[in-house]
């Protein structure tokens, strides 16, 4: 551990968590193949009771923190979403529900609005029923188009969310259509990040270079037809990159979640990281997790990088990329990012990319697709060690 | 966007919320899953923006409280900045 982690003193220069994201709760009626939710989630503690999330949001906001998720799982599946938008609300907070919009109806998207509810983040998973349907293995595609003319109807600002991989990747087109057609005024296309499930299925899910580049260049010109009416993110997934992503924009720098069971995390993906005792909001303050706690301390700074990291000059603008990435890939949190093509390390992406290519061409050599769910997360649990690479 | 007339009227564009945060001493726009710190003057401009002023009500308004003149452009070049990244919109 680095000398500032002794856990009393705050980092120096350590700013407020401006970006906080509670994930209310694991369960979700879908069970996507590349959900970056832990494969043991079925192992962790009961969910926070109403009043223990109305706490957090007092002190959270009490510190800064202004941008507010609300996520899981589905947070729908949470009775008390409503309360919890209004005090969220009440206290200044801007509130983003990211949701599949199961378990929306009228009256619950009315509720929300006089509560206080901001915009909804509602994600697809293809432009197809087929598809949509086959990746989260339900019958929710038309159900989807309804919770989208609901959003606009209520005159909430809609974000279509469509993660991409292989498997839909190249109906980008298709994707952005039904995006003007439902009314999105921003759509992000977020390449699949290989954790959690998307990490046991990644040699399903990594597009192939080819593929990519055509999606790219099908965004482009959506762009320049819609114009500012429509923001078209498209995140790029990092394994065809040469530099890493700033992620987190630096661990324990902006943003702070909180698990169903009350856990605070830099990152969404980072229980994964050993060595680190990720504080409980039942046990401590939002301010002393955030300020003191070792677990926030620890990869704040750059007393914690190794080389090739440590004497980089771009360190301080990427700050060596995914820590839950150089685990799962080296091993050790602590090396640089693999993405990066200075690291040591960085065989391993290319081989990724590699292997996904040959095995999109032939189909051979694979492990069946794992889709979320309960029963899986118990099986597949990974304790002790990375999870076995796909 | 020179063309920006003295009798618009602008607000904070529909979806976008400006706040005050003290935490950070400074005005926040916030937008879906986003946020843009302003520095002290494009906060002053934007906290005028109600969609009831105009531009030139905006601009007077300025320099009779920062004690100032010649505020014009500086100022429509911010709200047709403004008004180009979505911030603002136009209200009759």
């Amino acid at each position: 551990m680095s000398s500032n982690v002794a856990g009393l003193q705050p980092s120096p220069g350590v700013g407020p968590p401006l970006w906080l994201l509670l994930e209310l709760t694991y369960r979700c009626p879908l069970h996507c193949v590349f959900c970056y939710n832990p494969t043991d989630f079925a192992a962790t503690g009961p969910e926070l009771a109403t009043q223990e999330w109305l706490r957090v949001l007092r002190e959270a906001r009490a510190l800064g923190a202004v941008q507010l998720g609300l996520s899981g799982g589905e947070p729908l599946a949470r009775e008390d979403l409503e309360p919890i938008v209004a005090e969220a609300h009440a206290l200044g907070f801007y509130v983003n529900l990211i949701t599949s919009g199961v378990g929306m109806t009228e009256e619950r998207i009315g509720a929300l609005k006089r509560a206080g509810l901001d915009h909804i983040q509602l994600s697809f998973q293809d432009s197809t029923r087929e598809l949509n349907d086959f990746l989260s293995s339900t019958r929710t595609f038309e159900l989807k188009a309804k919770v989208a003319e609901l959003i606009s109807r209520y005159d909430y600002p809609m974000v279509l969310n469509v993660v991409l991989h292989r498997l839909n990747i190249d109906h980008v087109g298709e994707i952005l259509a039904m995006a003007e057609r439902i009314g999105a005024q921003y759509v992000e296309l977020a390449n699949t990040q290989y954790y959690g499930w998307a990490w046991l299925n990644r040699a399903h899910l990594l597009p192939s270079r080819a593929q990519l580049t055509r999606a790219e260049a099908v965004t482009r010109a959506f762009r320049e037809r819609v114009g500012p009416r429509m923001q078209i993110y498209f995140v790029v997934p990092d394994y065809f990159e040469t530099r890493p992503k700033a992620c987190m924009n630096g661990l324990g720098n902006v943003f702070l979640a909180v698990t169903p069971d009350g856990t605070a995390l830099p990152c969404h993906a980072a229980r994964m990281l050993p060595g680190l005792e990720f504080p409980n909001v039942c046990a401590h303050d939002m301010r002393s997790i955030w300020y003191e706690s070792a677990a926030f301390n620890h990869f704040r700074g750059e007393a914690w990088m190794k080389e090739p990291c440590r004497s980089c000059p771009e360190r301080g603008r990427d700050f060596g990329g995914c820590r839950c990435q150089a685990y799962l890939l080296t091993g050790d949190a602590a090396n640089a990012d693999p993405v990066c093509e200075l690291s040591p390390h960085h065989h391993l992406v290319t081989a990724a990319v590699a292997e996904a290519e040959r095995s999109a061409a032939d189909g051979a050599g694979r492990a069946p697709l794992v889709f979320r769910d309960h029963r899986i997360s118990i099986v597949v649990e990974p304790h002790g060690g990375p999870p076995p690479a796909p | 966007m020179s063309t920006l007339a003295a009798g618009a009227r602008p607000a904070i564009a529909h979806g976008m919320r400006l706040q005050w945060e003290p935490v950070q001493e400074a005005h926040v726009l916030l937008y879906p899953e986003g946020m843009v710190k302003l520095n002290g003057s494009a906060g002053a401009i934007l906290e005028r923006c109600d969609g009831v002023r105009t531009v030139e009500e905006i601009v007077a308004d300025l320099e009779r409280a920062f004690g100032a003149t010649n505020l014009t452009d500086d100022v429509t070049a911010f709200v047709g900045l403004a008004l180009e990244r979505g911030w603002l919109e136009l209200r009759e």
